[in-house]
């Protein structure tokens, strides 16, 4: 059944692409071997209306139109060649081989069938791949996040949706509506950038504290994307690149490697201490990065750190097990 | 998309190659399409039954495969691809842009080129793409990942002086690399001989890599690791940690996969339990979130931790 349909379809697709003009329905029963078995109207109505949806879904131009510029209600339909086809486009074997490669790094089923789909029909416009040149390299994209798909979808269709996020360190998600305008992995994680329509303000939220099922919040075709929006830089703000300051910090010779490993400067001090300098983001963080490292670390300047750094031993030397 | 929709794509995309490449093997075919070789014959059988209306012998496309060779003819109405699609587009260019991204790994001239080619070959369909962006970080370490390329490729031993975070060590090492995985960050699979197993390596604690002149050798029946299901995969033989964490520290559970995850009533606290090979690292991590995490088990640990603090507090009381 499955194949008698696959072929009622080519057949189908082959017929409109051959044909210069619009075709009328009644043409296309004729010509589609298929179609002229129906027994009755009514059946050949469903099937080609099936047919047709099908077809618009693979993202084959099926057009409607009329010949004739008067009497343009007699409606026929055709697959215009241009829109149609591929443009030609050559690939060398060395730019085949990075198209192989940038096909193979979704590991999201969806998505790994679109590249694969892709790279055929490219690979069928042209050369082979040499792919002797990228053996053993393996990017990935992971998409574990649910949210992923729906979000993707709603961007690509500029739909408003709202979903449950739970913000860090409330327990309590909350339903936010949000206008999405793009969608950036960082280190692994997904990232929306979107604005905000209750904060009137853009926003970027965590694809992994989307607590709950992504819901349209509004028609297709209803968001404006700003043309110079900034997805990057929009994230960069939400995860902080600048350093804040240096700081000084004496750690145990043998100690701190994770330190020593950015460190300014490594100096010997007194009492068995090296003096290292080093670079800091904010405070809280660089106070928390401090304290793994336990009595191998002592942190001397700024003041902040230091104060902050020995809030938080205190309350882990008061912890009763 | 139904099951004749995904054939009829791999149909459309089938005669063009076939018509680029007469008297291609089945065996080449089907695995171009990743189909088996009874595939591509049922596709070659129905591509035989199709064509121009009429169905005259010669308006129906012409399909034989004999002494294992496909020619294919009269099939000039779908010989040009289907353009990409939306999702195809998409695929492809964060692909490619990803790839950009990586110094070191292959010819950037060659990844821009293939970007500019693609870009006007989909046409409408690379909009799709825009504001969607995968980064990875190589966090200025290129030359690490050129080093391991190239030994990679050359097949050599690599030597490495490596940071383990968990011991707040730096390791020297010499590894036979096996493969570059990217993902969120670049690492290097490797035989590495100091641990005489598979381990995979952060190129960002790659302190210095050399590439040695002996070839590696990774023995044969060591195999890469399965990576589907996330890099690292607890073992039933790790250690178990039970931990309590406040709000502050719920990122926990974003960040490490825990095997369990309760909210404890009357609460706002999460309990979870997390297996790990070096508890060390647990009590690293329990440090770092100055208690809004308290280790429940096991207890020696927590008092671990606990002396920890108070040893590194009495630097501040002098």
């Amino acid at each position: 059944m499955s194949a008698r349909r696959t072929e009622r379809l080519l057949n189908l697709v082959i017929c409109l692409l051959a044909s210069r003009r619009y075709l009328s329905k009644e043409q296309i029963r004729i010509s589609v071997e298929q179609y002229a078995s129906c027994q009755t109207e009514d059946a050949f109505e469903r099937m080609f209306e099936r047919d047709k949806d099908e077809l618009r879904e693979m993202g084959i131009p099926l057009e409607t139109g009329s010949n004739s510029a008067w009497f343009t209600d007699e409606v026929g339909y055709r697959i215009d060649r241009d829109r149609y086809a591929l443009p030609e486009v050559s690939f060398d074997p060395e730019e085949m081989a990075i198209l192989g490669l940038a096909a193979r790094v979704w590991q999201t089923a969806s998505l790994a069938e679109a590249g694969s789909g892709a790279l055929l029909k490219l690979k069928a416009s042209g050369v082979d791949t040499d792919e002797s040149s990228l053996v053993g390299i393996e990017p990935r994209i992971r998409t574990t996040e649910p949210a992923f798909l729906p979000l993707l979808h709603a961007k690509q269709v500029r739909r408003p949706v709202t979903f449950p996020y739970r913000k860090p360190g409330e327990r309590e998600p909350m339903l936010r509506h949000i206008e999405p305008w793009g969608l950036r992995q960082r280190r692994g994680h997904w990232y929306l950038v979107g604005h905000d329509r209750d904060r009137e303000a853009v926003r970027v939220f965590r694809l992994g504290r989307i607590s709950g099922p992504v819901r349209a919040d509004g028609p297709d075709g209803s968001v404006v994307i700003p043309p110079d929006v900034d997805v990057d830089s929009l994230v960069d703000r939400y995860t902080p690149s600048a350093p804040q300051g240096v700081a000084r910090v004496l750690v145990r010779p043998d100690g701190g490697q994770g330190l020593r490993r950015r460190a300014l400067s490594v100096t010997a001090a007194e009492d068995d201490w090296d003096e290292v300098m080093v670079m800091y983001w904010d405070e809280e963080s660089f106070a928390e990065e401090l304290a793994q490292y336990g009595p191998d670390v002592v942190a001397v300047d700024p003041p902040e750190v230091r104060d902050t750094l020995i809030s938080r031993l205190r309350l882990l030397a008061e912890v009763s097990s | 998309m139904t099951g004749s929709a995904t054939r009829l794509t791999r149909l459309l995309a089938l005669v063009p190659y076939l018509l680029r490449r007469p008297g291609v093997s089945i065996a080449e075919a089907a695995k171009d399409f990743a189909i088996t070789d009874e595939q591509l014959v049922r596709d070659l059988e129905l591509l035989f039954m199709c064509g121009l209306p009429g169905g005259m012998p010669d308006d129906l496309i012409d399909a034989h495969w004999e002494d294992d060779q496909i020619y294919l003819a009269n099939a000039d109405t779908i010989a040009r691809p289907l353009r990409l699609g939306v999702d195809e587009a998409l695929a492809l260019m964060v692909g490619l842009r990803m790839l950009v991204g990586l110094q070191g790994l292959a010819d950037r001239d060659a990844i821009n080129r293939t970007i500019a080619k693609l870009e006007s070959a989909a046409g409408e369909a690379a909009e799709a793409a825009k504001n969607v962006e995968v980064e990875i970080s190589s966090r200025g370490r290129g030359e690490v990942l050129a080093t391991c390329t190239q030994a990679l490729t050359q097949g050599n031993r690599l030597h490495l002086r490596y940071y383990v975070p968990t011991r707040d060590e730096i390791t020297e090492r010499d590894v036979d690399p096996m493969r570059i995985v990217l993902d969120g960050v670049p690492y290097l699979e490797g035989w590495c001989h100091r641990a005489e197993d598979v381990r995979l390596f952060r190129l960002d604690r790659i302190q210095e890599a050399t590439v040695l002149d002996e070839p590696a050798k990774v023995p044969d029946e060591v195999q890469p690791r399965n990576l589907d299901e996330g890099l690292f995969q607890p073992s039933v033989d790790d250690a178990l940690v039970t931990l309590e964490l406040d709000p502050a520290a719920y990122w926990v559970v974003e960040y490490y996969q825990c095997e369990t995850v309760e909210e404890l009533p009357n609460s706002d606290r999460l309990r979870v339990g997390l297996r790990t090979p070096d508890t060390r690292w647990v009590a690293r991590l329990v440090l770092r979130l100055g208690g809004a995490a308290r280790i429940v088990a096991p207890v020696e640990l927590a008092d671990r931790v606990r002396d920890q603090a108070r040893a590194a507090l009495a630097h501040y009381s002098a």
